[in-house]
């Protein structure tokens, strides 16, 4: 189905991008990969006056590490981020989210700073960013901010973004030490949307113990959730998988998931203890040959 | 800037090797502009909700839905649709393994999934039967069951490990 009638602008800078966005952010929509708000017009669920296509705009697609920091411009793929060799080195905890979504011609054309700023509240990005306290960087054309993934993300498709702001870079920490990474994504059919999807990063001291733990999950509320719980459980005790075992059944402390037909509110709270478990145990396997190796 | 923004919108574009210039609505999608303004039928409409992959085409040498990208997206774009996959009367290695392999049967889906099995196996040449399910995971066929396409699809990656890598970008 055509979607309703729009005016568009292509703007060549980023500049030019923010004096639109300041003139007529409220009324217009900016279009990146278009694989969130395309489907979303074609149905006539948004109908915009004005779009703002910022695909022209030299510069918005990178992946650089400076000072400790990757960072990753906006309408950088989902795909480039998965073949990152940057990224599988300095940080896979991204590299393997991002493999996780959709299928390949969406993640051909979908963008991290699209799914950040749609904030759709299954999407796989959102735990990893919240585990990794990865940071936005929101411009506009009276300056810049910079948040906490966690900040920004408010609630379903409800983020901190103002009118006249661009989503422009994610920043992610680079990885270092005896660390692991894992995502864990639990869907039916190929393709889909987390039902619930954890993200865990763990680090070691050189005597084998759980140095830093970090969880978050995604599809379990109205906004990616931090583990707290299971973090504080581990953190300082000797690493094993019994304490794993032990420290994920907290996982759902607090959590009120949502029922809807794929899955009940029961059965996300439960996968969020399953899933929790399995991305640790792999974190840790993974954290333990790097320590091997170092 | 123009002024007010754009309701019409000026796309030029090289499909299957050749130049088109043309007028289109800003809304319009990139599958209607191939099909109805260029009369390239072979890129299907499956579904109205971008599962179905049945509409990929290549652009700029990556495997996209075209119903959903807006056709004044693909500006300065090079697309590569099934008509452009067959060169100088010869069918492309990948076509040759679905005829030779019964990768379909109504053949709804199969111009989709060539493509992206275009752009797949260009980007890895020697992929194990898990990887090619994998690829295929946003092209939906009602038919066959799967089975045949990934054993075409196999085949055909073993024929373009035979000949080299096929030219990208088609002519
Ligand atoms: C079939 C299908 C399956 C999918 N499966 C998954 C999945 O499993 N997991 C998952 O996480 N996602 C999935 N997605 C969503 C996909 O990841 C989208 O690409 C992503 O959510 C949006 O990115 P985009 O670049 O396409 O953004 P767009 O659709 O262009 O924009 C999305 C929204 O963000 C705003 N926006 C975009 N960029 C910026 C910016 N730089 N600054 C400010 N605002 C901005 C737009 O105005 C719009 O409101 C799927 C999509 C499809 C079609
Ligand atoms: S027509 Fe179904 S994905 Fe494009
Ligand atoms: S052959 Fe009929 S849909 Fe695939």
């Amino acid at each position: 189905m055509y979607p309703a009638s729009f005016k568009v602008f292509v703007p060549k800078s980023l500049d030019e991008a923010l004096e639109l966005l300041a003139k007529y952010g409220e009324e217009a929509k900016v279009l990146a990969g278009g694989h969130s708000l395309i489907p979303l017009m074609r149905l006539r669920l948004v109908k915009p006056k004005y779009v703002i296509y910022i695909g022209k705009i030299p510069g918005l697609s990178y992946i650089r590490e400076e000072g400790g920091v990757i960072r990753i411009g906006a309408m950088t793929t989902h795909n480039e981020i998965e073949e990152s060799q940057l990224l599988k080195e300095k940080n896979p905890l991204l590299s393997e989210t991002a493999s996780h979504i959709g299928d390949l011609q969406v993640r051909n054309m979908g963008t991290i700073g699209g799914s950040l700023a749609h904030a759709d509240p299954a999407a796989d990005y959102p735990a990893a960013l919240t585990a990794l306290e990865a940071d936005v960087v929101l411009k506009s054309a009276k300056g810049e901010r910079v948040l906490k993934v966690s900040d920004f993300i408010q609630g379903p498709y409800l983020t901190d973004l103002r009118p006249d702001e661009l989503l422009v870079e994610v920043r992610v920490p680079v990885l270092s030490g005896a660390f692991g990474t894992s995502y864990k994504k639990l869907y039916f059919r190929a393709g889909d949307f987390a039902i619930v999807g954890v993200a865990a990063l763990v680090e070691l001291s050189p005597e084998g113990s759980f140095k830093r733990v970090r969880v978050a999950l995604t599809g379990v509320g109205e906004k990616p959730v931090r583990a707290r719980g299971v973090e504080e459980e581990l953190e300082g005790k000797e690493a094993s998988e019994e304490a794993i075992a032990k420290a994920a059944e907290r996982a759902k402390e607090g959590l009120n998931p949502p029922s809807d037909i794929r899955a009940s509110s029961e059965y996300r709270r439960e996968m969020s203890v399953v899933l929790t478990r399995r991305a640790l145990i792999e974190a840790l396997r993974r954290a333990r040959e790097r320590l091997k190796s170092q | 800037m123009e002024g007010e923004g754009l309701e019409v919108v000026e796309v030029s574009m090289k499909v299957n090797g050749k130049p088109v210039k043309a007028k289109v609505p800003a809304r319009m999608l990139l599958v209607h502009f191939l099909r109805d303004v260029l009369g390239l039928t072979g890129t299907h409409v499956g579904c109205d909700t971008s599962n179905c992959g049945a509409c990929t085409v290549i652009m700029n040498g990556k495997a996209v839905k075209s119903c959903t990208v807006f056709a004044f997206m693909a500006d300065g774009a090079e697309i590569l649709t099934i008509e452009g996959l067959a060169q100088n009367g010869k069918l492309h290695p990948i076509q040759e393994a679905f005829w030779e392999n019964h990768g379909l049967q109504c053949g709804f889906c199969t111009p989709g999934m060539i493509m992206t099995l275009y752009d797949f196996l260009n980007r890895n040449p020697e992929p194990t039967e898990e990887e090619v399910r994998r690829a295929i995971e946003g092209n939906l066929c009602r038919c066959t069951g799967y089975v045949n396409i990934v054993r075409s699809a196999l085949a055909a990656a073993e024929k373009m490990r035979a000949v080299g890598r096929w030219v990208k970008g088609g002519a």
